[in-house]
């Protein structure tokens, strides 16, 4: 196990290493990081002197060694555009996606994994009916369209709730709602198809043959073996809420790190841009690492692998 | 990305569900004011951005003031001021200014940091605000000269803009991180707090000295930054906003309907314009040919697009700069009346009878780009229409790779031609006109201390810009401000909001 978990370790600094190298690149090859330093205002001159100031008119492997030997030291320099430590900025607005991220798959998987549940034991019931209704609403709607409508029912009409920014709990109720939502139709189809799948099978009427009374077959046998994909599909979709929870964001104004990384592209602002590539990466190796040890608890099957 | 459709309903629907909240920001007097932009800095030196503008009117001062309606240069920090030589200014400074955080303000403080802008090791953002002046000295401690690297007759312009002037014991210590975080100035609003790029909070400066900005009539300032105007029409109609600007124009006029609101329009000094090879810089540019570029100039109807899409105080221009600045003279610019069937004769001349094909490069405002770009294909010039990031196209621009790029330019909110024609027409990487004759009466222009010879020679550049068709300017921008019906605010003409002059009603 140990030795499992150490070679998913290495395959994971390996793919990061490569996301980073790859963005960097990518990045490079985009756009003048120095004519967007410089702004819209600024002359031919003004740019040519922030080129030699940054250091940009070096090769593009020696820039991208200089970066990753600080990043290894956990500096990621200083960002370009607000001229302040990258660590330090991304932790601050980091704290805001990481509430948003859980809050929202904390709200996906509580109404979509019941919605599921009950969809697949009354299959093409009414439940089931408005669960698909949902689902695919959910799927449909984009999600700055959503936002602004709870915005205009909820803050404006209803006046219940404010309409954008981070102070309060309260202030995070409506993007939770967005974010959530946009997360929902997948886990919801998923743990419904799972749902039926197990119910169908044998053991599941053995259980019922012996006796078992329905609420223990449903949750104790046939969601333990259904849940086991939706796992494994909401350590994704966490990691795409941290990422890409930009729109959300925007709308809300939340300025967390999804906002801040979609602006820093557009900013030309390196090293803000690769320490939040890095970050995001990581993320998603995290969390399909641990979707994998919580599958290897919930199957017994998978530990062995 | 987004559906403009979808936008506008919202926009619509905002409108319909608005109920007329109660403002309470009057009874605490807070003025809640939004920026769409996340700004860099707030050290006025190490940012680009309008918003940065706004703050640095309000927590620091300059040398000098213009009216913004007059356009009168008026003392600020300094009462009075003298040209000793071509290259030499002396001030002399008002007298018992304190700084926000109680230090005096006196000819130390000039001199530091003017010393400190205009090295450019110090890497000051937009260097052209500050790479004219080269060092200052002290005379007393209430007088100052200024010594300009050559001469530079638009220098009290700039000393009434974006040169203003820093504590010098608090800044050497603090430098540009510190000052963003913690900004102290002697203006007529203190920062209270500062969020990078989020959360800014101002506070009357009670200790304000009699400057012709006039003392604060609100006492908080409260700017969050909403990146999406929508939603900032959200937070206007639950009562947390009293004051948005910079609102499209279809926002604006739906807001202006409804009698809770005040809109109100002002032009800006952003001028968009076409600018057009010459040189011929790129590969195969058809504008070395100067009836293909005259053709262009008349293929655009100028006036449908500012009726059209700009709307509001926006005008037509002709000249290669914002007609109020010193020199931009609109009589010498040759006018370019829409006349396709001019155009198409032109072109045909040029040998383009069936028309020809360029690549069309903008980076912003792309339903002006894509309606100028259809005037193009009325004529016969195919576009291929490419949409840049800005960043990536100024860099193309600058390597001499697009024969025809929809610009805009404010010019800093500079009230002098040489901030716009002469930015563009002097050679640099920027130039796509390469021109001598141009450079010749600009540089006679730039640099003489006579005004009628400096006009003069603007006038004639202008003349010869515009004859030889080097760009098509088209027309200038407009800004909207809503408030709310409890704030009083007129707006001036160079987009700057100066919360010195906004009131509750």
């Amino acid at each position: 196990m140990l030795q499992f978990i150490l070679k998913r370790l290495g395959l994971a600094l390996l793919v990061a290493f490569t996301v980073s190298f790859i963005s960097f690149s990518l990045l490079f090859l985009s756009g003048d990081p120095a004519a967007a330093l410089a702004g819209e205002t600024a002359s031919g001159e003004d740019i040519e002197a922030l080129r030699r100031l940054y250091g940009f008119d070096r090769p593009m492997l020696v820039q991208y060694g200089e970066w990753l030997f600080s990043a290894l030291q956990g500096d990621f320099g200083e960002s370009y555009y607000f001229r302040l430590p990258v660590a330090s900025l991304i932790a601050d607005r980091l704290s805001v996606t990481m509430t948003l991220g859980v809050c929202g798959i904390i709200f996906a998987l509580l109404t979509a994994v019941p919605l599921g549940v009950i969809a697949a034991i009354r299959p093409n019931s009414i439940i089931d009916r408005v669960a698909l209704f949902i689902s695919v609403a959910g799927q449909a709607m984009p999600s700055f369209w959503f936002g602004l409508i709870l915005i205009v029912v909820f803050a404006i009409q209803l006046g219940w709730l404010p309409p954008s920014g981070t102070e309060t709990w309260r202030h995070f109720i409506l993007p939770t709602i967005v974010l959530g939502y946009y997360a929902m139709p997948a886990i919801m189809r998923l743990t419904r198809a799972g749902m039926l799948d197990v119910l169908n099978s044998d053991y599941i009427r053995t259980a019922r043959a012996k006796g078992a009374n329905e609420t223990r077959v449903l949750f104790r046998h046939a969601l333990r073996n259904a849940i086991i994909p939706v796992v494994s599909l909401a350590a994704v979709q966490m990691g795409f809420m941290l990422g890409g929870s930009i729109v959300v964001e925007s709308i809300f104004a939340l300025h967390g790190a999804g906002y801040l990384a979609w602006e820093s592209i557009a900013r030309n602002d390196l090293p803000t841009v690769q320490a939040l590539i890095l970050i995001f990466s990581m993320f998603y190796i995290v969390f399909t690492f641990l979707a994998d040890v919580l599958n290897a608890w919930l199957d017994p099957r998978m530990r062995s692998s | 990305m987004k559906s403009t459709v979808l936008k506008s309903t919202i926009t619509g629907l905002i409108l319909a569900a608005a109920t007329g909240a109660a403002w309470a920001d009057k009874a605490d007097d807070t003025l809640n004011v939004a920026f769409t932009k996340e700004l860099e800095n707030v050290d006025s030196y190490f940012n680009s951005s309008r918003e940065g503008v706004v703050l640095q009117r309000a927590v620091w001062d300059g040398l000098i003031y213009r009216d913004p309606v007059t356009n009168e240069y008026m003392g600020n920090l300094a009462t009075e001021w003298e040209w000793i030589d071509d290259t030499t200014i002396e001030f002399k400074l008002r007298e018992g200014v304190k700084f926000h955080d109680g230090s005096d303000f006196t000819a130390d403080d000039v001199v530091f940091t003017v010393n400190y802008v205009a090295d450019e090791a110090n890497g000051v953002k937009t260097q052209r605000n500050v790479n004219w002046m080269k060092s200052a000295e002290k005379v007393d401690d209430f007088t100052v000269r200024i010594m300009l690297k050559e001469n530079f007759p638009a220098a009290i312009e700039f000393l009434s803009g974006p040169v203003s002037m820093y504590p010098s014991d608090y800044y050497e210590e603090a430098g540009p991180e510190g000052m963003g975080l913690k900004p102290v100035g002697t203006g007529p609003y203190k920062v209270t707090e500062v969020v990078p790029g989020q959360h800014f909070k101002l506070e009357a400066y009670e200790g304000y000295h009699d400057s012709p900005k006039g003392k604060p009539s609100i006492k908080n300032v409260d700017i969050r930054t909403i990146p999406d105007v929508n939603t900032q029409m959200a937070e206007l109609f639950s009562g947390s906003l009293d004051l948005i600007w910079q609102v499209p124009s279809d926002q604006a006029e739906k807001l202006a309907e409804r009698d809770e609101f005040q809109v109100s329009n002002e032009s800006t000094m952003r001028v968009g314009y076409l600018t057009l090879d010459a040189a011929g810089r790129s590969e195969d540019s058809p504008f070395t040919d100067v009836r293909v570029r005259k053709a262009v100039n008349y293929a655009i109807n100028r006036q449908e697009l500012v009726d059209a899409l700009l709307k509001g105080k926006s005008k037509v221009v002709y000249t290669p700069c914002f007609p109020s600045q010193f020199g931009c003279d609109e009589e010498a610019a040759v006018e370019y009346e829409y006349n396709p069937e001019k155009a198409k004769e032109l072109l045909a001349e040029a040998g383009y009878e069936d028309g020809l094909t360029i690549d069309f490069y903008a980076y912003r405002d792309r339903e002006y780009a894509e309606a100028i770009t259809s005037y193009l294909n009325a004529v016969g010039i195919d576009t291929n229409f490419k949409m840049l990031q800005y960043s990536a196209l100024r860099e193309q621009n600058m390597k001499g790779e697009t024969a025809v790029s929809f610009q805009t330019w404010g010019s800093y909110s500079i009230n002098d031609a040489s901030a716009m024609v002469s930015q563009f027409f002097k050679h640099g990487s920027l130039d796509y006109a390469m021109d001598d004759e141009t450079l010749e009466y600009l540089n006679i222009a730039d640099s003489s201390t006579d005004e009628a010879v400096r006009k003069e020679n603007y006038t004639k550049a202008i003349e010869r810009i515009t004859e030889e068709a080097y760009w098509a300017p088209m027309f200038s921008y407009n800004t909207n401000y809503v408030t709310t019906n409890e704030v009083e605010y007129t707006p001036t003409a160079d987009e700057v909001l100066r919360f010195t002059t906004v009131s509750w009603k």
